[in-house]
């Protein structure tokens, strides 16, 4: 072999996408896509710059923060934002259970699975603010909107993840309950429940966690919690008091994730 | 055995026995005495009059809202650009952020397991627990309101999300792969690029776009707080009250969700 061949047989890694035509495409769409939105961004940079020592100061609010001059407001909002995780939770997985059979394939009517995946559609992709929104117009002020909102948005994520489990279920052992002369509750009692049980426990305290982070925002447009006080520390600039805030909210967030971990492990 | 006797000495199945069946039952009562006590603490707070008449007022604000003012459509273009490109921009920084803190993250790559693995984790439990209306709220005091604040609320709340299943999926490739690259003699850098590269790449490329989709979501409703995007078009609306603009609004957000939803599952069936 020549030298000019060795050389032109050097090793290369092998391109992501095989088709050049595709591949070269779809960086340079990028490229186009990323210089119209970069256009379109107006960044005011005095305002940056001048923004940047409030930034300091709230970063500098971490190392001492004011837990003590609002605590009432603090704990109160605290407080709110637990019971409204605890019962919209709770009251999320009743209804996504039948939602959640409804919506998996091999055991619901075609009318029914419809139905419970247009719910479930809905549910996710209205994001928790806007049901909050509309929640609070038509239920008035207070933790009730941010209940409803919560389990509202509990259904479609745990509907959709356990109807997807069930789908995914062994067929045989549903089969060997049927064929025992098992009623229908019966046979999802036995056949199928069992199956996605240590998930769906999973899945449960997963949302508990995601409830809590969410109901921390739900303040901002009357649905009760810690939003509200968060949003009225960040109006008045006081950052001492929203670092406060923020730094109960990481400590919840971390116990109930390190809870939740022990849960799964256990279950599973 | 957990198998109980009935009168005439038959025995009878039972899933479990007797301490178990208690121990459940003593579970599910503290459970339920809970999640009580809490519902009565909502419930003190509710106006429940303004909950009966809610029916009534829920069938205005359709009756308002319906039919939606479509010649608006023309004025969500811009915001819904603004939007997209909050989203997308938004991923692009956070992706440049999460992959050091994921390699910092991982026990496998970590240069150490204290100074290095502890504070990345850091940063990524305290970027996961705030909400990114939160950031936003934030930014929005910091550097004033704005696409500019949005898209970096965007990013700041994505970082975690990424580097956490980035830092997963690290911990989780073939060992023996990194193994051939160093037996080679490749510096550190090669055996980052050629030996553990190549095996997360389908798993980065998933997150992108799982977490764009997140965050078209995330995005519409940024503008309710200021941080630009279709959220502000709906808080003026609704300052307003005007219903049949609002339901144009939420009609856009949903199809524009629905979209990027299926964009990212096709994207993900073809990458994986």
């Amino acid at each position: 072999m020549s030298a000019s061949a060795a050389a032109s047989r050097k090793w290369r890694k092998p391109p992501l996408i095989k088709n050049p035509v595709l591949r070269w495409g779809l960086l340079l769409g990028s490229l186009a896509y990323l210089l119209l939105a970069f256009g379109s961004m107006e960044v005011n940079w005095s305002r940056v710059y001048e923004g940047l020592d409030r930034g300091g100061r709230f970063i500098l609010a971490f190392s001492q923060p004011d837990f003590v001059s609002r605590w009432s407001d603090i704990s109160a909002g605290m407080l709110e934002s637990i019971i409204m995780t605890i019962t919209s939770t709770a009251a999320g997985i009743i209804i996504s259970i039948p939602i959640g059979l409804g919506a998996a394939k091999n055991i619901a009517p075609l009318p029914v699975y419809i139905i419970c995946r247009g719910i479930i559609a809905v549910s996710r992709a209205l994001h928790e603010i806007i049901v909050a929104i509309l929640m609070v117009a038509i239920f008035g002020f207070g933790p009730l909107a941010g209940f409803i909102t919560l389990s509202f948005a509990t259904i479609g994520f745990l509907a959709k993840l356990l109807a997807e489990d069930i789908e995914d279920t062994d067929r045989s052992q549903a089969e060997a309950i049927k064929a025992t002369g098992g009623s229908w509750l019966q046979w999802i009692n036995y056949g199928i429940q069992p199956q996605v049980m240590p998930r769906l426990i999973g899945l449960s305290m997963y949302r508990l966690d995601i409830n809590f982070r969410e109901s921390a925002i739900l303040g901002l447009v009357g649905a009760g919690g810690i939003g509200a006080t968060l949003n009225t520390a960040f109006d008045r600039y006081e950052f001492d008091t929203a670092a406060a805030i923020i730094i109960i909210i990481i400590t919840i967030v971390m116990c109930l994730e390190y809870l939740s971990g022990i849960i799964r492990r256990r279950v599973q | 055995m957990a198998v109980a006797t009935n009168k005439s000495g038959q025995k009878i199945w039972q899933l479990r026995d007797r301490n178990a069946q208690l121990t459940r039952w003593f579970a599910w009562f503290v459970a339920v005495a809970i999640i009580m006590y809490c519902w009565q603490a909502i419930s003190e707070q509710t106006t429940w009059f303004f909950v009966y008449d809610a029916p009534n007022i829920a069938g205005d604000i359709m009756s308002r809202a319906m039919p939606p003012r479509w010649p608006y459509i023309n004025e969500l273009w811009e915001p819904l650009w603004d939007t997209i490109n909050i989203a997308t921009i938004g991923t692009l920084l956070s992706l440049i952020l999460a992959v050091p803190v994921a390699f910092l993250a991982a026990r496998n790559t970590t240069p150490h397991q204290i100074f290095c693995r502890w504070p990345a984790l850091l940063i990524i439990v305290s970027s996961r627990s705030i909400n990114s209306l939160i950031w936003a709220l934030l930014l929005v005091a910091i550097i004033g309101p704005g696409i500019f604040a949005g898209t970096i609320a965007i990013a700041l709340r994505s970082i975690g999300f990424c580097a956490k299943l980035l830092y997963e999926a690290i911990e989780e490739i073939d060992e023996k792969q990194v193994e051939a690259i160093r037996a080679t003699g490749a510096s550190p850098w090669q055996v980052m690029a050629y030996g553990i590269v190549p095996q997360i790449m389908p798993t980065f490329a998933g997150i992108t776009v799982f977490r764009w989709d997140i965050n078209i979501r995330e995005s519409t409703v940024l503008g309710l707080v200021g941080a630009g995007g279709i959220g502000l078009q709906m808080q003026s609306s609704l300052n307003i009250l005007a219903w049949p603009q609002v339901s144009l609004i939420l009609l856009v957000i949903f199809l524009a969700v629905i979209l990027s939803e299926m964009v990212s599952a096709k994207v993900r069936g073809a990458i994986i």
